[in-house]
């Protein structure tokens, strides 16, 4: 079985990163650890969107970091928030 | 035994597939992406893993522009049923396989408009035909990378430029070649390549996939539309990709395999793998062309096709040929018309058909010479 654990040292707060497709999601992912950004894939929350999906979950710290990787992929995103 | 039916589907697989398919459905297992839990998201993550391998192969800038089929002919009925309407033109060739005549001629019944452009009997194709077909109406052009009868190569790095420069859509349908001849779309000008992954690619069976290039997805209707696990609180498509074309659960088992497959074409290299069939091919080329009472259909030379080859024994029906090889010298091949009428027509080997044999990566030399000489015996023995 895999571990529960796939985030590193991660301590809070947090924001999320939402994009339009599940795919999406996970290309953001592979992007973002290539750059060392330390995350966690968690559904998203109820209250930022009523999709089934999930999301990128990172630290606040590092909000400026991830937003210019993604910028720089080109891939859409459907916006950033605090959490 | 000797497996010589790849060009239907490539057996055996690199072990990497199977093991690949056993861990998803041992270890993974989930609904990709789905539900969020840690087992979908992994299992979201093989399917990507898959596209991204796929993107490098095609040298494919965005990965989420492949989406998923079941085979190349769903991904051309997503390319050809979803750009033409009636009053619109679509051109093709006369050496396409089923997948593309049946979708074309059923879309004529309804009031598009098409050209069928002759090949030489040799299946070649020349580019400025299909130029002077094109009309003001023009909307698609679908061209097969190579035959799945003669693995002839079809010209569509020149097919591509005529068409974008008069602004026609152009659809390549890969499935006899994808993984065992190179081909590029940032220098190919192609804007749907549609492509299976249980052939060249190693991939299982039940898989496949269409790239969609930037834009034209706008033209493209879809052609299932259902639950994508995005913009939930919709009851209508979303419009991007690879959401649009990709409705309902995937077959992420199969495109664990397919992922692995793809991964051992891109740690061997298309171009090495070319290679080593194209010297299997010259050899199964020159040994059967020696044969009295044999004729080869196609291009006669290895460099010009991939690793399909059609050929006759004088006098006897092509199954008779297949029947005879299975039999009595554990040979397995295809006989008949291999789901592409308009091809054996252009090649005058209509309706009779050819046998075909088509040896894969896993080919010998050894056994090539084994074939050589069943096929010698079998005609030794009507003469």
């Amino acid at each position: 079985m895999l571990s529960k654990k796939n985030e590193v040292g991660q301590s809070g707060p947090f924001s999320v990163v939402l994009f339009h497709s599940i795919s999406g999601a996970l290309r953001a992912e592979k992007l973002l650890k290539a750059e060392s950004v330390s995350l966690k894939m968690i559904p998203v929350p109820r209250h930022l969107s009523s999709d089934c999906g999930i999301c990128i979950r990172f630290e606040r710290a590092d909000e400026l970091k991830v937003e210019g990787i993604l910028g720089r992929s080109k891939l859409e995103i459907q916006g950033i928030h605090q959490i | 035994m000797i497996y010589l039916d790849n060009a239907a589907t490539s057996w055996p697989k690199p072990k990497a597939v199977y093991q690949a398919m056993d861990r998803f459905m041992n270890q993974v297992g989930a609904n990709p992406g789905r539900s969020g839990h840690r087992l979908s998201i992994e299992a979201g993550r093989v399917v990507y893993e898959t596209r991204e391998s796929l993107a490098w192969l095609f040298n494919i800038d965005d990965p989420l522009r492949i989406i998923f089929t079941s085979n190349a002919t769903e991904a051309l009925n997503v390319a050809i049923n979803g750009v033409l309407r009636p009053g619109d033109h679509a051109i093709t060739s006369s050496m396409e396989h089923n997948s593309v005549m049946r979708p074309l001629r059923a879309l004529q019944e309804r009031g598009v408009e098409l050209t069928v452009v002759s090949c030489s009997k040799e299946g070649f194709l020349d580019p400025g035909g299909i130029e002077k077909a094109i009309k003001p109406n023009t909307r698609l052009i679908v061209l097969n990378r190579a035959s799945n009868v003669v693995g002839t190569l079809l010209p569509v790095i020149e097919v591509g430029a005529i068409a974008r420069r008069h602004g026609v859509l152009f659809c390549i349908d890969a499935a006899q070649s994808a993984g065992a001849y190179p081909l590029d779309v940032s220098f190919t000008k192609v804007d749907l390549l549609a492509f299976t992954g249980h052939k060249s690619l190693f991939g299982p069976q039940g898989t496949g996939g269409l790239y969609v290039r930037q834009g034209v997805e706008d033209v493209v209707e879809p052609l299932m539309r259902g639950g994508t696990g995005s913009r939930s609180d919709s009851e209508h498509q979303p419009d991007f990709l690879p959401d649009k074309y990709e409705s309902g659960t995937p077959n992420t088992v199969g495109l664990a395999g397919l992922g692995a497959g793809v991964q051992f074409v891109l740690s061997r290299g298309v171009n090495a793998l070319r290679e080593k069939e194209e010297k299997l091919m010259h050899h199964l080329i020159e040994g059967l062309g020696a044969i009295p009472g044999v004729t080869l259909y196609g291009s006669g030379d290895a460099r010009e096709q991939v690793a399909v080859l059609s050929f006759n024994i004088a006098g006897i029906a092509s199954s008779e040929v297949a029947i005879r090889l299975d039999e009595e010298y554990d040979i397995l091949c295809r006989p008949g018309l291999q789901c592409a009428p308009i091809a054996h027509r252009t090649l005058g080997t209509f309706p009779g058909g050819t046998v075909r044999v088509s040896p894969g990566y896993f080919t010998t030399e050894d056994e090539v010479d084994i074939v050589i000489k069943a096929v010698c015996n079998i005609a030794r023995v009507l003469r």
